[in-house]
């Protein structure tokens, strides 16, 4: 399983978060401690967005916080920038999460509520921190 | 792991189809082609050999690959590929001692009603002699065996007939194989090989379609050996969490009879190194 993983990922980032305190700035990538204890808002949305088995929304978009970790950003989607700005509401910006799909019927972004790759709670979490960049 | 593996197979599969309009595989051929020709007009067509290397994208990668290429980690392989060739007398079952003959493969075979890869006709050289046939299909021996026999072809341009109508059968599977979505991630390899070349997943760099398959068998550090183009098949399913198919089954020999097809001129470069 622990090897499959490794494949899956499709990639070879050496993981390896840079340490930053638990009252991390928004946008900021905490370390796997802080992971580990955050189980709400959006700290530990951002932990599910950057963890490999879970969002690694990494491997397509690049984001604030990135550049203080050792992970490798790729350039399939978007920058995710100024998210708020950009959707009024969290409701549009979770479907996009839950079922991209829905906006381009070819996308490559994984279907990650559709295909259950995440929970809904993690979702959640994960549009709070989306809302935060 | 392998009720994982079952919920995945359910998922994805011929979702979301983008398959070009069916013309017939001269039209495909071109159209592939010229997109590739098109997207990067400064790549010589037969730099495409090369894989991900061609592109401009994997410029410093490629530096570091030329400086491994000068003394290849698969020399001792390729050396244990013909040891095993030549103690077998494998050249007695192929046409001119099986030199300058595998830019025809694979081949769609009438007698047997199905594609022919060089591994499979090399395990049936030795059951025609009489010894038995290589088990593994992924690495080792058949690796190392189908290296030396493509060395024998190195520079030979990709030459495959498709004229038999129940050809076409097994190009057409191939075919919609390769512009399938499928896995849990939900990806066709056309997504990442043709729509996506040349961006970045993370830390990997998506090479052209357009040169696949004719760098096999490659040697690769992460496999700390060389590999058959099945298994890299295996590992590109496994990467969007879709369940791999075996090695020499219908679907990846259909496979690579599609995706050579689309090679047709390129100059065979087996063996490679890839990263
Ligand atoms: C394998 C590639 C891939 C992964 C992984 C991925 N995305 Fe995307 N994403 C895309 C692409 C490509 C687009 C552009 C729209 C499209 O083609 O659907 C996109 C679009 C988006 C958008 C809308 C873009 C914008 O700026 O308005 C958001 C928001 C988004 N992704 C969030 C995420 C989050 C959050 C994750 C991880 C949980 C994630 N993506 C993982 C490929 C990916
Ligand atoms: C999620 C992305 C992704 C998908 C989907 C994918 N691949 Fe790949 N593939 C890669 C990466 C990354 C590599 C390594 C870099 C390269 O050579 O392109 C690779 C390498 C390869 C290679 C080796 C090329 C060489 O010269 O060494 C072949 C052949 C290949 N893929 C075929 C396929 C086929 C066929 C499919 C569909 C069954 C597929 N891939 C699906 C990402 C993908």
């Amino acid at each position: 399983m622990k090897r499959i993983a490794h494949l899956i990922a499709g990639t070879t980032i050496i993981l390896g978060i840079a340490h930053v305190s638990p009252a991390a700035a928004v946008g900021e990538m905490p370390d796997k401690q802080t992971c580990a204890s955050a189980k709400s808002g959006i700290i530990a949305g951002g932990c599910i967005a950057t963890d490999r088995e879970k969002g690694n929304c990494m491997a397509c978009h690049s984001f604030t916080g990135i550049e203080r970790t050792r992970l490798q950003a790729g350039n399939i989607g978007p920058p995710l920038v100024a998210v708020k700005a950009r959707y009024p509401s969290q409701k549009r910006l979770r479907e996009q999460v839950v079922d991209a799909s829905q906006f381009n019927p070819h996308t490559v972004m994984p279907l990650f509520g559709k295909y259950r790759i995440l929970t809904d709670n993690e979702i959640d979490l994960i549009v709070q921190w989306l809302y935060s960049l | 792991m392998h009720k994982w593996l079952k919920a995945v197979v359910l998922l994805g599969v011929l979702t979301g189809l983008q398959l070009p309009a069916q013309a017939g595989p001269a039209e495909d051929l071109r159209a592939f082609q010229d997109y590739f020709r098109k997207k990067f007009p400064d790549i010589p067509f037969d730099e495409f050999s090369n894989g991900v290397y061609a592109l401009p994208q994997a410029k410093d990668a490629r530096e570091q690959w030329q400086q491994v290429m000068r003394m290849p980690p698969y020399e001792i392989a390729l050396e244990k590929g013909k040891e095993f060739w030549d103690q077998n007398s494998l050249g007695s079952c192929f046409k001119n001692g099986g030199r300058n003959i595998a830019q025809h493969y694979p081949y769609w075979d009438k007698r047997t009603h199905m594609v022919r890869t060089i591994e499979l006709d090399i395990n049936e050289c030795l059951r025609r002699k009489g010894k038995d046939p290589i088990e593994d299909l992924k690495q080792g021996t058949m690796a190392q065996v189908a290296a030396y026999m493509k060395s024998l072809s190195r520079g030979q341009r990709i030459k495959i007939d498709i004229s038999d109508p129940d050809a076409l059968e097994a190009y057409d599977e191939g075919r919609r194989f390769y512009w399938a979505k499928r896995g849990q991630l939900n990806f066709s390899c056309a997504d990442c090989h043709v729509t996506y070349v040349g961006k970045q997943l993370g830390g990997d760099i998506l090479g052209p379609g357009l040169g696949h398959t004719v760098g096999f068998p490659v040697y690769r550090a992460e496999w700390g050996g060389l590999g058959t183009l099945h298994r890299r098949y295996a590992t590109c399913n496994l990467q969007v969490r879709a369940a791999p198919f075996v090695p020499q089954s219908r679907q990846y020999r259909n496979l690579e009879f599609y995706e050579t097809y689309l090679q047709q001129g390129l100059p065979l470069a087996a063996p490679s190194q890839r990263r």
